[in-house]
């Protein structure tokens, strides 16, 4: 079976912050899927893949709740395929995974936990865990998503920016860096490349991959803001109009503390944040409603409809 | 070794710049400096070694041993070090102010999350949210 065959039925794990803050990642990911035919299956009861808080006390903890997850998609579900668009959840059952294939420890926690809690033990190996960039490219691709587009991105100028957890650390990605048509770790361009299939410009942007303070966002809220101001900044300095995002907390974090920027320092940045899948349903021809623009923080309805989208 | 404090104006976007070069230099240095602070506050002597012809790259390797969060920062170590080309080595080009600013902010940007981590340093495994949370249990 090709990838393209594989993954186009997929278990989907939407994770908690795609029912918050992310609902329009959710909306719009779930739209987008429609629109091109693929199934998302969701994982059935899934939990919390232990996101930081877990991870930063007990990092087995964190392995034995992303392992959960997986074991639901493949002994419960036979799917062999996991699909996360959050990049937190990516991470971390990409870091499961790692774990339990070269951490004897690891396996022996999550195989006693699993015996206790009454399900069968996740075995490395069982499934695939793959991000929404993976689910769309691979399975569609820019050829694909230039036949399909109704609304052109042309004349938006797209920053794209994937966050730090997407490529980080390199090693818990070991299909990345393969060479031509897979993700490079250190220049990521999957987003790049859907965009650009459908219209838009993507302009040089250095702080694809820099952090965007999210992790220390209630305890230092001021040294977010000001990292997130600097990477509204640099988008626009680039030349951008909009920064498209794969990633809820990133979304998030560059929605609030653009809001606060203006409010604590004074500095307005005029760039409008949307999500790649909110992008490229627009590209499809789905309204603006439909892939959760109103759902965002902020509005770029009036902005997308001067450009023809939504 | 100028303190965190004096380097944070060296980053402020430059406006008319005589010599291109030297302020990308200038940048550049005080790039290392913000990595001096970091491995300083660690317990090591930041390196004098290069790296593909960089000290900043030598030292984000030194700076990121054992704590794997500061990987997050080696894209924009690597950023810096091409803008800085870009800015010396393209000397003619009619956008070099454009560049200047661009290496500013890239620099700036590092600045920011090493003064961020050096706030709230050693706080996690991956993320530096959840150490004063955990202390502050454990002196209860």
């Amino acid at each position: 079976m090709t990838t393209k065959e594989k993954y186009q039925k997929v278990a989907y794990y939407p994770g908690c912050a795609l029912e918050g803050s992310g609902h329009s990642y959710n909306r719009s990911t779930k739209a987008v899927g429609k629109a091109l035919g693929l199934d998302l299956v969701e994982v059935k009861n899934w939990n919390c893949c232990g996101a930081m808080e877990v991870k930063n006390i007990d990092p087995k903890i964190q392995t034995y709740l992303s392992s959960r997850v997986m074991s639901t998609a493949a002994n419960e579900m036979d799917m062999d395929v996991v699909m996360a668009p959050c990049n937190g959840c990516y991470h971390n059952l990409k870091k499961a995974e790692y774990d339990l294939k070269n951490d004897t420890e690891s396996a022996e926690v999550v195989d006693r936990l699993s015996k206790k809690a009454g399900h069968k033990t996740y075995e490395s190996g069982q499934v695939e865990t793959i991000h929404a960039l993976d689910w769309i490219k691979d399975t569609i691709g820019e050829e694909g998503l230039k036949s399909r587009v109704k609304n052109s991105l042309s004349g938006l100028k797209i920053a794209n920016y994937y966050g730090c957890m997407y490529t980080r650390p390199r090693h818990i990605f070991p299909e990345k860096d393969q060479g031509p048509g897979s993700e490079s770790t250190s220049k990521p361009h999957f987003m790049d490349d859907l965009l650009a299939a459908a219209g838009a410009e993507n302009v040089d942007f250095p702080l694809k991959t820099a952090c965007c303070g999210g992790a220390h966002t209630l305890s230092d809220s001021d040294m977010s803001t000001k990292l997130v101001l600097n990477i509204l900044q640099t988008a626009k300095m680039a030349g951008a109009d909009v920064i498209a995002t794969e990633c809820p907390t990133c979304h998030s974090g560059l929605e609030m503390h653009q809001i606060r920027a203006e409010k604590t320092l004074g500095e307005k940045v005029d760039i409008k944040i949307l999500y790649f899948t909110q992008l490229l349903g627009m590209a499809l021809g789905l309204k603006a409603k439909k892939v959760g623009v109103h759902e965002n923080i902020s509005d770029s309805i009036k902005f997308l409809k001067a450009k023809g989208l939504g | 070794m100028r303190s965190l404090a004096e380097l944070e104006s060296v980053f402020e976007i430059p406006q008319a710049v005589p010599d291109a070069g030297a302020r990308g230099a200038d940048l550049l240095r005080a790039s290392e400096e913000v990595l001096e602070h970091w491995i300083t506050a660690r317990g090591e002597i930041p390196t004098g070694d290069e790296r593909e012809g960089f000290r900043l790259l030598a030292l984000h390797r030194q700076g990121t041993k054992g704590d794997p969060s500061f990987n997050a920062c080696r894209e924009t170590c690597r950023e810096i070090v091409y803008h800085y080309n870009l800015v010396t080595m393209r000397g003619e080009y009619s956008d070099i102010t454009d560049r200047l600013c661009m290496l500013a902010m890239i620099s700036k940007h590092l600045y920011l999350f090493v003064s961020g981590k050096m706030q709230v340093a050693e706080l996690g495994e991956f993320c530096c949210s959840a150490k004063p949370i955990r202390s502050a249990d454990a002196a209860l």
